[in-house]
C-alpha cells in the first residue's frame, strides 16, 4: 500500500486530522492508566487475611451500666454461645479484621532503642487464634496456662513482665529479622519484652492507616478479655449455617444479659466487603469511564470518516474510473485510519507514562507495568479499524461513474 | 439576524441527526462528569463554619518524651488531659473548649423503643458560642455546670424528633448508662461538613446525638472513642485516663484577632518551656497554631479517590471536547461550498463566523442542558453510595451557575476553531471547483 497519497491527502486536513490524533491519544494514556487502577483496586480487594473468612461471625454486644463479675460474665457468654448449635468456636476479642478499629503499638528490638522501629497491631482474647482459625507455620499457639486477665495486667505494671510469649505473623517477622526463624526471638514493648512462640502464615491488621505495606504486622497476646473492656464476639461456624448461628447466638446473648444492646451482628464475609466498598466503587466508576471513553473515541471516528468519505466521493470515483478496484479504496481508509491511530497511539503512550509519574507523586502508585504499552496500542488499533470499516465499505461502494458526474 | 441563524442552524442540525446527537451526547456526557465530581470536590472541601473558621483555632504541644524524638517532626494531634484543663482553665481565648467523643446507651422511658448506642460528645460550656451551634429549644450549659459535674444534656434534633416527637423536651429526663440526664437544650440541625473539630470519627461522619459535659462523662465512666496515643508508661487502662501520659483529646480556642492569635502563640511557647522546667516536658517546644482550614488541610480530609475522580471527569470531558470539535470542524468544512455561495452573495466573514457560531453554541447549549441533568444523576448516582459523605453530595447555587458556565465556556471554545477555520473559505475557488 502506497502511503504517499494518503500523507498528502492529510496533509490538507491538517487540523482535523490532528484533533483525531488527539483524542486517540488521550483515549489511549487515560484507558492505559484507568485500566492500571482498576488492577490495583482489584488486587486490593483480594488482599489476604490470614482468618478463615467464609466461616466467622462477629457480635458486638454492649452491657449498660457498671459491670460486676465481668470476667465470669465473659466466660457464662462464652459458654452459653458455643452452645448454639452449628457453632464451633467463640472467643471474646479486643479487634476483628477489617472493623477499621484497632489497638497498635510500637515494637523495639532492643530495651534501650530509642527509635521504635515499626508500630504493629495488638490482638488479645483467648482461644483467638484457633476462632480465627490462622494457620500456624512454626511453633506453637498460647498454653491455656499462659492466659492472664487483661483487666489485671492493664491496673498492674509488674503483671506485664509475666506476658512472657506472643504469636506474630510471618510477614512481620520477615520485616523484623530478614532472612531468620522469628521463634525465640525477643521485642521490646514500651518496658517490657515478650518472646515469640509462634509464626502464623498470616493475620490482617483490622485497619490500614498506616497503609497497606504494613497491612499483615500483627501480634497476639496471651491475654483474656471480659465484658468491661471488649464487646467483639466472635464466632466460628459452616458458611451455610451462619444465618442460623447468627440468631441463636443474638438469643443466648439476650439470654445472658438482657440488659444488653446488640450493636452490630455481620458475617466476616459482610465485613469485608464494606471495608473495600471504595475500592470496588472506585473500579467500577473507573470501567465505566473506559467504556465512555472507548465509544466516544470510536463514535468519533465513524463521524469523521463519513465526513471524509462524503466530501472525498469525487475523487474516490475518479480513482475507480481509473483502475482503481473496490479492495484499493477500502484498503486506503484503513491504512489512513492505522496512520491516525499509529500517530496517536504513540503520542498517547508518552501522555500516559506521564499521567502515570504524576499519579505515582501524588497516590503513591506504582510504575505502570510495560505490558500496558502494547496491549493498549492493539486496543486502540482495532477499535480504529471497527470504526473506520463502515464509513470506508460506503467508499468502496461508490461507483466510478460518480466521475463523470457533476454536482 | 440571530434567529435567522438559529434557523439556518437547526436546518443544519436536523439534515444529520445521528451527528447532532453524537455531539450533544458527547458534551453531555464530559459536563455531566465534570460537575459531578466537582460538586463533590466542592461539598468536600467546603468550610464548615464560613462565618467564624478564620477566628477558631487548634493549639498543637509536644508534651512526649525523647523516646523516638525527631527535631522535624509535627507536634501530636491531640492534647493530654492535664494540658488540655490548664489550656482551658487558663482562658486566654475569647472561648475554649475541651472534648472527645464517644458513645453512650440510651435507655428511653418508652417500652416501645429497645436501648441503642448513640454517639455523644463530652465537651465543656463553650463548645456552643464557639461553633455558633444552633439551638431549636432551651439553651446550653455553663461552666459552672462543667465544674460540679452536673448531670445535665443536650441532644440533637434528630434525637429528639426520635424521642419526643419533636416537642420541646427540655426539663424532661433522659436515662443514659443507668443515670438520669436532665435535657436542657435541643439542638437545631447541626452538621458541620467536614466534622472538623474531630476528626478521628470520620471525616464526614454524621454529627453526634447527644452532648454531656466532659466532666460528668469522666465522672460516670461514658465508654470513649477515638484515637489515642500513648508514650512511656501510657495509661493502667480507661478509668485513669486523667494522668496518663498520652493524648486524647481535641482542644478548640477562639481567637478574635491576627494579635490575639499571636499572643496566644507566645503563651503556647511559653506555656511549653514552663512545663520542660518542670520536668513534665521533655522535648524542646514545639507548638503549632493553625487555624479551621489550616488545620483540615494538614489532615488532608479530602479522600484522594475524589480528587483522582475529577482528574478523570477532565480527561474525559477533554477527550469529548476534542472529539466534538473534530466533528463540527468535518461538518463545517463539507459546507465551504455552501460558504462560499453566502460569501459571494456579499454576507461578510463576520456575518458566516456568526453564524456558525449560532450553530456551535446550540449544540453546546443543548449539551450543556444534557450536561446538567446527568449532574442529578450523578449526583443521585454519588448518594447511593456508601461513603461516609455520601449524602452530602448535592448541588447548590455556585456550582449550579459552575456548571452552566462550563457548559457555555466549552462549547464555545468547542466551536470557535471550526467557526474559524470554514469562514476562511475563498469564495472564488469554492464556485469554481464544483
Amino acid at each position: 500500500m502506497d502511503i504517499l497519497p494518503i500523507l498528502s491527502t492529510l496533509r490538507r486536513h491538517k487540523v482535523t486530522a490532528f484533533l483525531v490524533i488527539l483524542e486517540i491519544a488521550l483515549t489511549c494514556a487515560i484507558v492505559c492508566n484507568a485500566v492500571f487502577l482498576i488492577s490495583q483496586r482489584l488486587e486490593r480487594m483480594q488482599m489476604f487475611s490470614g482468618v478463615a473468612e467464609h466461616e466467622l461471625i462477629q457480635i458486638q454486644a454492649v452491657s449498660i451500666g457498671k459491670q460486676n463479675d465481668a470476667a465470669a460474665r465473659a466466660q457464662e457468654d462464652l459458654i452459653r454461645l458455643r452452645q448454639v448449635p452449628g457453632v464451633t468456636g467463640a472467643a471474646l476479642v479486643n479487634q476483628v479484621p477489617f472493623t477499621n478499629s484497632s489497638w497498635n503499638t510500637s515494637v523495639k528490638l532492643g530495651p534501650n532503642q530509642k527509635q521504635a522501629t515499626l508500630n504493629a497491631t495488638q490482638y488479645f482474647g483467648e482461644n483467638l487464634l484457633q476462632t480465627f482459625g490462622t494457620r500456624l507455620v512454626a511453633g506453637r499457639y498460647f498454653n491455656a496456662d499462659e492466659y492472664l486477665d487483661f483487666e489485671a495486667v492493664q491496673r498492674d505494671q509488674k503483671l506485664q513482665a509475666k506476658v512472657g510469649v506472643i504469636v506474630i505473623t510471618q510477614a512481620l517477622g520477615e520485616r523484623l529479622w530478614p532472612g531468620q526463624s522469628a521463634l525465640g526471638k525477643t521485642i521490646y514493648l514500651g518496658e517490657t519484652s515478650v518472646r515469640v512462640i509462634g509464626v502464623v502464615a498470616g493475620l490482617i491488621r483490622p485497619s490500614l492507616f498506616n497503609g497497606d505495606a504494613s497491612a499483615q504486622w500483627s501480634m497476639a497476646f496471651p491475654l483474656r478479655m471480659n465484658v468491661s473492656n471488649a464487646n467483639r464476639y466472635v464466632l466460628r461456624a459452616a458458611p451455610n449455617d451462619r444465618d442460623r448461628v447468627i440468631a441463636g447466638a443474638v438469643a443466648a446473648l439476650r439470654k445472658a444479659d438482657p440488659h444488653r444492646v446488640i450493636i452490630e451482628k455481620k458475617t466476616l464475609d459482610e465485613i469485608r466487603s464494606g471495608f473495600f466498598q471504595n475500592d470496588r466503587a472506585m473500579a467500577g466508576l473507573l470501567v465505566g469511564v473506559c467504556i465512555a471513553l472507548l465509544v466516544v473515541t470510536a463514535l468519533g471516528i465513524v463521524g469523521l470518516g463519513s465526513f471524509w468519505v462524503a466530501q472525498r466521493r469525487r475523487q474516490i470515483g475518479v480513482r475507480r474510473a481509473l483502475g482503481a478496484t473496490r479492495r484499493n479504496i477500502l484498503n486506503y481508509f484503513q491504512t489512513e485510519n492505522f496512520l491516525l491511530a499509529t500517530i496517536g497511539i504513540a503520542l498517547g503512550m508518552v501522555l500516559a507514562y506521564g499521567i502515570n509519574l504524576f499519579l505515582m507523586l501524588h497516590y503513591e502508585l506504582p510504575r505502570l507495568p510495560a505490558i500496558y504499552f502494547p496491549i493498549g496500542a492493539i486496543v486502540l488499533w482495532l477499535i480504529g479499524q471497527v470504526a473506520v470499516l463502515g464509513p470506508a465499505m460506503r467508499a468502496a461502494a461508490v461507483p466510478p461513474v460518480v466521475a463523470t458526474r457533476s454536482v | 439576524m440571530f434567529s435567522y441563524y438559529l434557523d439556518l442552524a437547526l436546518r443544519s442540525l436536523r439534515r444529520n441527526k445521528a451527528l447532532t446527537a453524537l455531539m450533544v451526547v458527547a458534551i453531555a456526557l464530559g459536563i455531566g462528569a465534570s460537575m459531578t465530581t466537582l460538586t463533590v470536590l466542592h461539598v468536600l472541601s467546603g468550610d464548615p463554619l464560613p462565618e467564624k473558621s478564620s477566628k477558631l483555632f487548634y493549639p498543637q504541644i509536644d508534651p512526649q518524651d525523647m523516646d523516638g524524638y525527631k527535631p522535624q517532626d509535627d507536634p501530636p494531634a491531640q492534647v493530654t488531659w492535664l494540658d488540655g484543663i490548664a489550656l482551658l482553665h487558663a482562658k486566654r481565648g475569647d472561648h475554649q473548649a475541651l472534648m472527645t467523643g464517644g458513645a453512650v446507651p440510651v435507655q428511653p422511658a418508652q417500652s416501645s423503643i429497645e436501648p441503642f448506642f448513640e454517639d455523644a460528645r463530652y465537651t465543656t460550656a463553650d463548645f456552643f458560642p464557639m461553633f455558633d451551634v444552633p439551638l431549636l429549644f432551651g439553651r446550653p450549659w455553663t461552666s459552672a455546670d462543667d465544674d460540679s459535674h452536673a448531670r445535665v444534656v443536650l441532644i440533637s434534633r434528630k434525637l429528639n424528633d426520635k424521642l419526643f416527637q419533636g416537642h420541646d423536651s427540655t426539663g424532661q429526663t433522659l436515662r443514659m448508662e443507668d443515670a438520669a440526664f436532665r435535657i436542657i437544650g435541643v439542638l437545631d440541625g447541626w452538621r458541620p461538613s467536614p466534622h472538623f473539630y474531630d476528626l478521628n470519627s470520620g471525616n464526614y461522619s454524621e454529627d453526634e446525638g447527644v452532648f454531656v459535659p466532659l466532666t460528668t462523662a469522666r465522672e460516670l465512666k461514658f465508654g470513649r472513642s477515638g484515637s489515642m496515643d500513648c508514650w512511656g508508661k501510657g495509661s493502667g487502662g480507661e478509668d485513669d485516663l486523667e494522668a496518663a501520659s498520652c493524648v486524647w483529646l481535641q482542644f478548640w480556642v477562639e481567637l478574635d484577632s491576627p494579635a490575639k492569635a499571636a499572643a496566644y502563640k507566645e503563651y503556647l511557647l511559653h506555656y511549653s518551656q514552663e512545663q520542660k522546667t518542670l520536668g513534665r516536658f521533655q522535648r524542646p517546644p514545639n507548638v503549632r497554631l493553625p487555624d479551621l482550614m489550616g488545620w483540615l488541610d494538614y489532615n488532608k480530609v479530602v479522600p484522594g479517590d475524589v480528587r483522582l475522580q475529577a482528574w478523570l471527569a477532565f480527561g474525559f470531558l477533554l477527550v469529548c471536547l476534542v472529539n466534538t470539535v473534530g466533528l463540527m470542524l468535518a461538518k463545517f468544512l463539507r459546507r465551504s461550498s455552501e460558504l462560499g455561495v453566502r460569501r459571494a452573495l456579499g454576507a461578510s466573514k463576520r456575518a458566516v463566523f456568526a453564524q456558525l457560531l449560532v450553530e456551535a453554541g446550540t449544540i453546546g447549549l443543548a449539551g450543556g442542558i444534557g450536561g446538567l441533568l446527568l449532574a442529578f444523576v450523578g449526583l443521585w448516582l454519588v448518594r447511593m453510595q456508601p461513603s461516609d459523605y455520601a449524602s452530602l453530595a448535592r448541588l447548590d447555587l455556585p456550582m449550579l451557575l459552575a456548571t452552566f458556565l462550563l457548559a457555555i465556556g466549552a462549547s464555545l471554545l468547542a466551536g470557535l476553531l471550526p467557526a474559524w477555520r470554514a469562514c476562511q473559505v475563498t469564495p472564488a475557488l469554492q464556485l469554481k471547483s464544483n
